[in-house]
């Protein structure tokens, strides 16, 4: 009936078991079960209709507020965040590092109790330090999304990789997905492994000795160190960024080097499975991780990620927002 | 539900109140333009699609039904304890000018109905919109009236009533639940 009220304990009769989300905040994939995951997905799922529609606006956030904490610098991620709350009909405020009070002395806690002594519910934090959105959920009564700390987790992103690829695939069961390049330093990788080995996919480390950490074979994946010798047995290849920022001890030899060992090309892409879908985190390096061909190419599905990023940030807000204190 | 719960119309005479509602909806509109139907999720969906069966029945063939998702649109969900599952909006025509009747099973305090004017309204302007429910138990918070109404039934506030509808269900049927005894409560 669904006139009953949302107060009343689970009514009998609403159809398939809802999946009771009882988080207050999404740190990692590493945290979640495959249950939880496939419910941010298939919430995902919903959201995605709304982006299409002319008015792309629900009032379900209404009242809400959504800060973005950035102490490194982001433009896709923040936008996504931003233009995922505004949807929901949340009111969404950015707070950056360099124009705040950090680089007068204060601290990372002290910053964000300020933020929330303004009237707070989600706090969307990105930080070079592993684990300072965990560490933040300690001490604020905000739900927290981490939206990247350092090599750790980016937890969004591997959502919206697995939705792209759910959407593509139909499934994992039996699927082989090559992470390919920086995986020392891609939080964006560690995301990945959790999510894809939760969900039943192979999972392949590709990339040079010195940006594969030793022991990701404990995890359950395989690495590999040339990506023409696992090409053939992938479904997926997510192509991870080198990042020049992180990057100053010179791990591999030379950019072209890399390229020549790791690079998507169209050469790469033939010897590939017919239907290889290849998916980049952003912002991709043309002519250093993939060629603008391949980028732009039938297999590529870099854009979708981007629409899929903001179906799923939009799901996590709502699922987290059901958990606050003023919802109980 | 157990023992407790009453039988108000049976297999065959909840058939009959859908046909009969489809009659009505469709009374007239032979010149008219089309009637696009809207269920609101859950029940009134398979509600909508047993109306379209009983329109082509009545000569109108491939009537339009899509589904509204009003979760997000409640006013009640800051009080949420469990917090709803999406099953989502699928609305296969262009609402803009689109004769719309909502179709769901029970109308009760209205709020649902609220909500899903509002989501209907933000996917376009529809020419008009009606509603069609196949039981009106009372109980109004806010002025919204049927324009179609299968049974009207009388109920206390604090009962529920079940309907059950093919496929969504094994078979069709109105069910009434008393309420237990206990304090007052209010219906939402």
């Amino acid at each position: 009936m669904t006139t009953a009220s949302l107060a009343d304990p689970a009514p009998a009769d609403s159809g398939p078991a809802p999946f009771a989300w009882t988080r207050k905040h999404l740190l990692g994939l590493e945290d979640l079960s495959r249950e939880e995951i496939t419910a941010v997905l298939d919430t995902a799922e919903s959201f995605s209709e709304v982006s299409k529609r002319s008015r792309k606006k629900v009032p379900a956030l209404q009242g809400r507020v959504v800060f973005n904490l950035f102490f490194e610098n982001s433009t896709r991620t923040r936008t996504s965040f931003s233009l995922a709350a505004k949807r929901l009909s949340a009111d969404v405020q950015d707070f950056s590092a360099s124009v705040s009070s950090i680089s007068k002395g204060e601290t990372f806690i002290d910053t964000a109790k300020n933020i929330e002594a303004m009237g707070c519910d989600v706090m969307v934090v990105r930080h070079p330090t592993p684990g300072a959105p965990h560490l933040l959920s300690q001490h604020v009564q905000s739900s927290i999304i981490n939206a990247g700390d350092g090599a750790h987790e980016h937890p969004t992103q591997g959502l919206l990789d697995l939705m792209t690829i759910r959407r593509a695939k139909g499934g994992f069961e039996g699927l082989t997905v090559a992470l390919i390049g920086d995986i020392a330093h891609s939080r964006v990788a560690r995301s990945n492994i959790w999510g894809l080995l939760k969900l039943g996919a192979k999972v392949i480390l590709c990339g040079p000795p010195t940006l594969v950490p030793r022991g990701m074979e404990r995890l359950g994946c395989e690495v590999a160190y040339r990506l023409d010798d696992v090409l053939h047995r992938c479904d997926v290849i997510n192509v991870l960024r080198i990042q020049f920022e992180r990057q100053q001890r010179g791990l591999f030899p030379s950019v072209g080097e890399y390229s020549q060992f790791y690079m998507m090309t169209q050469e790469r892409v033939k010897k590939a499975k017919d239907d290889l879908l290849i998916l980049a985190p952003g912002p991709i390096n043309r002519g250093v991780e993939l060629t603008p061909e391949v980028a732009d190419g039938k297999h590529s599905a870099i854009l979708d990620q981007v629409s899929n990023g903001l179906a799923v940030r939009m799901a996590v807000l709502y699922l987290l927002s059901g958990k606050m204190p003023a919802g109980e | 539900m157990g023992s407790r719960e009453v039988c108000v119309r049976d297999e065959g005479e909840t058939a009959a109140l859908v046909a009969e509602m489809a009659r009505r909806i469709w009374a007239g509109a032979e010149d008219a333009p089309p009637v696009r139907l809207v269920g609101v999720r859950a029940r009134g969906v398979p509600l909508a699609e047993r109306l379209a069966v009983e329109a082509a029945r009545l000569g109108f063939e491939g009537v339009a039904v899509g589904a509204v998702d009003i979760t997000l649109y409640r006013d009640d969900l800051d009080q949420a304890r469990r917090w709803p599952v999406l099953r989502g909006t699928d609305i296969p025509f262009d609402v803009d000018g689109a004769d719309v009747v909502l179709v769901d099973d029970v109308l009760f305090t209205g709020r649902t109905i609220r909500a899903a004017i509002n989501a209907v309204c933000d996917l376009g302007r529809p020419s008009r919109i009606r509603l069609a429910v196949l039981v009106d138990r009372g109980g109004r918070e806010l002025p919204i009236q049927p324009d179609v109404v299968g049974l009207a039934l009388e109920t206390d506030l604090r009962d529920r009533v079940q309907v059950r509808l093919r496929p969504f269900d094994p078979g069709d049927e109105i069910a009434r639940i008393p309420a237990p005894p206990g304090p007052e409560r209010s219906p939402s």
